[in-house]
């Protein structure tokens, strides 16, 4: 059988699906970082996309693809384009990925989603990331710094071991904070302690986040009442990535104020922060807002 | 094409042709009169309404592409988590998120119809008065003519009656049936999607057969749930769910086969099946044809592979070939002839 090694792709369609061979693999704390080799991916990425990538090889029982936010990319290296990507072992799926050796293949299909909308003018940014949700925002950072944008970092974790890349940090911001929940790096506390000073001193516009829900509402928070827009990239697990399964829905409002439950995998994963019904989101589960388009009604589904 | 293909410096070996030369099998399928090119069908549920998968390959070149549940008004679905995934297979819990059938119309069957897509729209109701309203719809628009059939799903598990499927009754199915088939022309076929959880598949196959279905899908997802162990509790949010992937395929070669089975026998009128169900590769898809399934849909590998649908006809075709097969149509069945002979 040919699973993982069948390519689909249609000239103009803007995604690849290639055999990625995995060519360096090392750890970064807690987390696993891979690269691979996926032509045609890295030309057509952007900050804030993601791939999806089949575990187990063409006849495991583990169907559903993995999905990581794009880490870098780099379109032309000694082995054509690679891609990178940050992964903890949480389950069988990602510890099989983190035990890939040099030279193991893995179905890939990216770029996907929307990626990180970039400010017209050089405004001053900042970028935060919790635990390995900081992994898109280094690209991002070199790519706002293209455009002159003053670029701060705030990256946070519960401890030292799961902060990721703040070496990196140093070199594609202008400034960077960390903070650590057990105070083992950093200042003891949230990113959103630190948050509203950093927003204040850069006079920052934009605030970029990725990481858990809950440290995405409290950036979309803080941002809003220091008037910066918040733009989030979420993290909601997906059986495909690709907009066809309708597992990753989330309630988000579009430009007219009206609900709806969309795909994170195709309208997302990056979001403006004010648009995402947070209220919707508790203990693990997300329920339908009442004033959803097609919210069940009494008696309904 | 693909990027591996084309890119001469890429170290990666050991991938297959993406397109091996097209084989001399002649695929092609009667679908209760409807001629159709391929018997590879997308299903319901699994490939949403055409563009998502038309980044990855033609939809043209399916035999039909089998668009998801639509209503008649615009549904949300249900909250989150929807899903778990659990061995070669998953637990789904949509809850039919979908536009109406109205926009389904203007936006979706529209983009299908230009992109050439022969399709087989999947319809849902909350009761059969719905169903009926759904199919005029439908009819009504101004794509309909890229509308090869219509799959009336009356077993879909994640409904709020959900111990009340439609499929689970043969009354109730066939009151649907009989009222979706009232409202669309003749030579647009209505294919009944049949539940496994029931004590006999055959009696709701002959009761939707006798109400003027002119063919039926089998099979839907099975009820499932599991249990979130760290948080000892359901882990999709609508409690229980849809089981489907490899995991559910021997249930539904079974169905397939007790289906074709009573047909040969004379308990049921000869209609053709859709086979459906686990999927993966050609291999399966040959096991639901030598079942009875004229044609057969991929569902959850399609999560797996985007590619899958056409990727597993391609397969299903050399396996054919390589067997010695000229027509795929001298296949449909065929265990039942092998059991017969020893």
């Amino acid at each position: 059988m040919s699973g993982a090694t069948t390519h689909g792709t249609r000239p103009g369609s803007g995604v690849v699906q290639v055999t990625g061979e995995l060519i360096a693999t090392r750890r970064a704390g807690a987390y696993h970082h891979l690269t691979f080799v996926a032509p045609g991916l890295a030309e057509l990425a952007r900050p804030g996309q993601f791939v999806a990538l089949a575990v187990g090889g063409p006849t495991s029982a583990n169907l559903l693809r993995r999905c990581f936010s794009i880490h870098k990319v780099s379109p032309s290296g000694t082995y054509g384009g690679t891609v990178d990507v940050v992964v903890a072992a949480h389950g069988p799926g990602t510890t099989w990925i983190t035990e890939l050796r040099a030279h193991d293949e893995v179905d890939i299909v990216g770029p996907l989603g929307r990626a990180f909308p970039l400010p017209k003018e050089p405004v001053a940014c900042v970028l935060v990331g919790g635990g390995y949700g900081s992994a898109p925002l280094f690209w991002l950072a070199e790519a706002l710094r293209e455009r002159g944008c003053h670029v701060e970092m705030v990256l946070g974790a519960a401890t030292e071991s799961r902060l990721f890349g703040v070496v990196e940090a140093r070199r594609h911001a202008d400034g960077v904070t960390v903070t650590t929940d057990d105070g083992s790096a950093g200042a003891r506390g949230w990113v959103s302690d630190v948050l509203p000073d950093v927003i204040r001193r850069t006079g920052a516009a934009v605030v970029y986040g990725c990481g858990p829900m809950g440290m995405l509402k409290s950036i979309t928070d803080v941002a809003a009442a220091e008037g910066a827009v918040a733009q989030v990239a979420v993290e909601e697990s997906m059986a495909c990535g690709v907009g066809v399964c309708m597992t990753c829905v989330m309630p988000v409002v579009d430009k007219s104020g009206v609900t709806k439950m969309v795909r994170s995998c195709v309208e997302g994963p990056v979001f403006r922060g004010d648009r995402v019904r947070w209220d919707a989101f508790s203990d693990g589960w997300c329920r339908v807002p009442d004033d959803a388009v097609g919210a069940p009604r009494a008696g309904g589904h | 094409m693909t990027a591996t293909s084309t890119s001469t410096a890429s170290p990666t070996t050991g991938t297959t042709p993406d397109h091996p030369p097209a084989t001399m099998v002649d695929m092609s399928v009667d679908l209760a009169g409807r001629r159709l090119p391929s018997p590879m069908m997308t299903a319901s549920g699994c490939a949403a309404n055409g563009r998502e998968l038309g980044r990855f390959f033609d939809v043209a070149e399916l035999g039909a592409f089998v668009t998801k549940s639509v209503m008649a008004d615009p549904r949300s679905g249900r909250g989150t988590p929807r899903m778990a995934e659990t061995p070669s297979g998953m637990l789904n819990s949509i809850g039919l998120q979908g536009p109406g059938i109205s926009s389904f119309v203007e936006n979706d069957l529209a983009w299908l119809k230009k992109a050439g897509a022969r399709t087989l729209v999947s319809i849902a109701g909350n009761t059969s008065g719905e169903f009926a309203d759904v199919a005029a719809t439908l009819r009504a628009s101004d794509a309909f003519d890229a509308v090869v059939g219509v799959e009336v799903n009356i077993s879909c598990p994640n409904v709020a009656n959900r111990g009340l499927v439609f499929a689970c009754d043969p009354l109730a199915s066939a009151k649907v049936i009989a009222l979706v088939r009232e409202q669309l022309p003749r030579d647009v076929p209505v294919f009944a999607k049949l539940t496994p959880d029931v004590t006999d598949i055959v009696s709701v196959a002959q009761s939707c057969v006798k109400a003027g279905a002119d063919g039926l899908t089998m099979i839907n997802t099975l009820l499932g749930m599991v249990i979130d162990t760290d948080l000892l509790r359901p882990q999709v949010a609508g409690v229980t769910g849809g089981l489907s992937g490899p995991a559910v395929r021997p249930v539904a070669v079974r169905a397939v086969w007790q289906t074709r089975a009573a047909m040969l026998e004379g308990r049921l009128p000869h209609v053709p099946i859709i086979g459906v169900g686990g999927v993966r590769t050609g291999r399966d898809a040959l096991e639901l044809v030598a079942a009875g399934a004229s044609a057969v849909q991929v569902g959850t590998a399609t999560f797996n592979d985007p590619s899958a649908p056409v990727r597993v006809g391609r397969e299903l075709a050399q396996l054919l070939q390589d067997k010695g097969f000229a027509r795929l149509s001298d296949v449909v069945g065929i265990a039942h002839e092998r059991l017969a002979r020893a």
